[in-house]
C-alpha cells in the first residue's frame, strides 16, 4: 500500500532508503527462435540510481528493459521489479507496476495524431483517472516548464524538431511521477549539442523526480553526464561494471573498445 | 546455432486464426470493462462517417444511374419501363448499395485504421500506451470498431438514397416521372423484408470492416514496409468477409422471407 501512496504523492520519496534495491536480475536468458539475444544477465539496481546499459548495437541492452517492465517475458531467471517477480504478475499487477515505471522510447513514441498537451494528459486521464481540469492543466504546465516545452504544448508531434520530441516524450513519462525511468537509447539520432542537452536533462529529471533510473545507451558523452554507475553488455551478458572513469581504466579489451576515444 | 524451425503454412493459419478469435474476445471484453472513450468514440464517428459520406454519395449516385440506364433497354423491349423504379429500388436496397457501400468502405476505412494503427505500431505508439499502463485495446480498437459498426450502416441508408434518387434524374433522361410518383412506386415495392435484413448485414459489413482494419494494424511487423502490407491485407480480408457475410445473410433472409 505504501507504494501507491508514493505515486500519488511522489515527495515522500525522500523518506526511502537509498540502499533499497528496486530492480534485482539474476540469470536473465531470453531467446528469440533459435537467437539467444540474453545469456546470462545479472543486475541490481538500488534506488536513486542512474545505471547506465553500454553495449553494441543488437547486443538485446532494449530487451533487458522491455523485459523490466513487461512488455517481454523472460525464458528463464529471475527478475525482481520492487520485489515482485514481474513474470509472476496479473494484467492488473503489471498494470499498477507499469504506473510506477516511466518508459522512453527511442523516437519519442508520441501519439502523432494529438497535440503535445493531448500527449501529457492521456496518462493522467487515461492511467491516473485524474478529472480535475485545473489539477491536469497544472501538471501539464509544470512538467512542461521543467523540460524546457511551455511554448510547445499545441504543436503537433510533426511540428518538433528530435530534440523536441525526446524532451516531450520524456515530459509525457514524467508526468505521471514514476519511482523508475527506463530510457532507450535517449540521444540517438541527435546532433552533439542536442545530445548533450537531453542527458543533462535526464540528469536533472532524476535529481528533480527521484527517480532511479536504467539508461540504454552507446553514447559515451551520455553515459558519462548521466551514470553513478556503468554496466557493460556484450554477447548477452553483463562483462564489466563500475563507475564511468573507473571503467576507463579496465584492461578489458572490450570494456577498452567503448572508451577509447574517450578523453 | 539451434537449427531453425519451420511452421507449416495450415499451422500458421490456425495459429492467426487463434490470435483472432482472442483479439475479438479481448475487444468484446473492453467494451464493459473500463471506461468508455466517449470523446474518441465519437472523432471515430465523425471521421469514418462524415468523412466517408462524399465517396459513399457520388458511388451511389453513380450506380443509380448506370444502373436504370443499363435496365431501361432490356425493360422497354418486354414493355415494363414502368418497373424500373421498383427493380432499381428491389436490387438496390437489398443487394446492391449495401455490398457497393461496404466494398467502398472497406477500401476507404479498413485501409485507413490498418495503416494508422500499423504506423502507430511502427513507431512504438503501441507499446508506449500499454507500458504507461494505459489500454490501447479500449482507447484504439473499442472507439473504432463500434464506430465502423454504427457508421457503415448509417452511410448505406444514406447511400440507398443518393441511389435512387440517382436513378429517379437517369430515368427522366429518356421518360419523364415525378419525383412524388417515383418515391411512392419505390416505396411501394419495398416490404421490411427487403429493408431490415439489409440493414442487419450492414452492421456485421461495418463489424467486419472495423474489426479487420483494427487487427492487421495491431499484428503488422516493425517495418515501414509493414504499414503498406497491413492497409493493403485489411481491404482484402475486408472485402472477403462482405462477401461470405452477404452469401450468408442471403441464404438466412432466403430460409426466413423468400420461401
Amino acid at each position: 500500500m505504501a507504494e501507491k501512496e508514493i505515486v500519488a504523492e511522489p515527495t515522500e520519496k525522500k523518506t526511502h532508503d537509498k540502499h533499497e534495491v528496486v530492480i534485482e536480475i539474476k540469470n536473465l536468458k531470453k531467446s528469440f527462435g533459435s537467437k539467444d539475444v540474453l545469456t546470462d544477465i545479472n543486475l541490481t539496481v538500488h534506488r536513486g540510481e542512474n545505471v547506465v546499459v553500454l553495449g553494441r548495437s543488437g547486443q538485446g541492452k532494449s530487451v533487458t528493459i522491455q523485459c523490466i517492465v513487461g512488455m517481454l517475458m523472460p525464458d528463464a531467471g529471475t527478475l525482481k521489479v520492487f520485489g515482485e517477480e514481474v513474470a509472476e504478475l496479473n494484467d492488473k499487477e503489471l498494470k499498477e507496476l507499469r504506473m510506477k515505471i516511466g518508459f522512453l522510447f527511442q523516437s519519442g513514441a508520441l501519439y502523432d495524431s494529438m497535440t503535445v498537451r493531448e500527449n501529457l494528459e492521456f496518462p493522467l486521464t487515461r492511467v491516473l483517472k485524474l478529472t480535475d481540469r485545473s489539477e491536469i492543466d497544472q501538471r501539464v504546465e509544470e512538467v512542461l516548464d521543467s523540460v524546457g516545452l511551455s511554448d510547445a504544448a499545441d504543436k503537433m508531434p510533426s511540428d518538433l524538431s528530435g530534440g523536441m520530441r525526446k524532451r516531450a516524450g520524456l515530459a509525457r513519462t514524467l508526468i505521471i511521477k514514476p519511482e523508475i525511468m527506463l530510457y532507450d537509447e535517449p540521444t540517438t539520432g541527435l546532433d552533439p549539442i542536442t545530445s548533450r542537452e537531453i542527458s543533462e536533462l535526464i540528469l536533472d529529471m532524476q535529481k528533480k523526480y527521484k527517480t532511479t533510473s536504467i539508461i540504454i545507451t552507446h553514447d559515451m558523452e551520455c553515459a558519462r553526464i548521466t551514470a553513478d554507475r556503468v554496466v557493460i553488455m556484450n554477447d548477452g551478458e553483463y562483462i564489466d561494471e563500475g563507475t564511468f572513469d573507473g571503467l576507463k581504466k579496465s584492461k578489458n579489451k572490450i570494456v577498452q573498445s567503448f572508451f577509447k576515444d574517450v578523453s | 546455432m539451434a537449427e531453425e524451425i519451420t511452421i507449416p503454412g495450415w499451422k500458421k493459419w490456425l495459429e492467426d486464426v487463434g490470435e483472432q478469435v482472442s483479439f475479438f474476445s479481448r475487444f468484446i471484453k473492453n467494451i464493459f470493462v473500463g471506461g468508455f472513450e466517449w470523446s474518441e468514440f465519437v472523432r471515430q464517428c465523425y471521421e469514418i462517417g462524415y468523412r466517408s459520406m462524399m465517396l459513399v454519395g457520388i458511388t451511389s449516385f453513380i450506380m443509380g444511374v448506370v444502373l436504370i440506364l443499363q435496365l431501361r433497354p432490356t425493360l422497354v423491349e418486354f414493355g415494363a419501363a414502368s418497373m424500373l423504379p421498383k427493380t432499381l429500388s428491389v436490387s438496390f436496397v437489398r443487394e446492391i448499395g449495401p455490398v457497393i457501400i461496404a466494398i467502398i468502405c472497406a477500401g476507404k476505412i479498413a485501409s485507413s485504421i490498418g495503416a494508422e494503427l500499423g504506423s502507430m505500431k511502427v513507431t512504438e505508439q503501441l507499446d508506449a500506451m500499454e507500458v504507461s499502463g494505459a489500454n490501447p485495446l479500449q482507447y484504439l480498437v473499442v472507439t473504432r470498431i463500434l464506430a465502423t459498426t454504427l457508421m457503415v450502416p448509417l452511410l448505406s441508408v444514406i447511400g440507398d438514397v443518393i441511389g435512387l434518387f440517382g436513378g429517379f434524374l437517369a430515368l427522366n433522361l429518356r421518360d419523364h416521372i415525378s419525383l412524388p410518383l417515383y418515391a411512392t412506386k419505390v416505396i411501394a415495392s419495398l416490404d421490411y423484408t427487403d429493408f431490415v435484413p439489409a440493414f442487419i448485414k450492414t452492421i456485421f459489413f461495418g463489424l467486419a470492416i472495423g474489426f479487420v482494419g483494427c487487427y492487421k494494424g495491431f499484428h503488422s511487423s516493425k517495418g515501414t514496409e509493414s504499414v503498406g502490407l497491413a492497409a493493403n491485407s485489411a481491404v482484402v480480408t475486408a472485402s472477403l468477409w462482405i462477401f461470405v457475410i452477404d452469401a450468408i445473410a442471403v441464404q438466412i433472409t432466403s430460409l426466413l422471407f423468400y420461401k
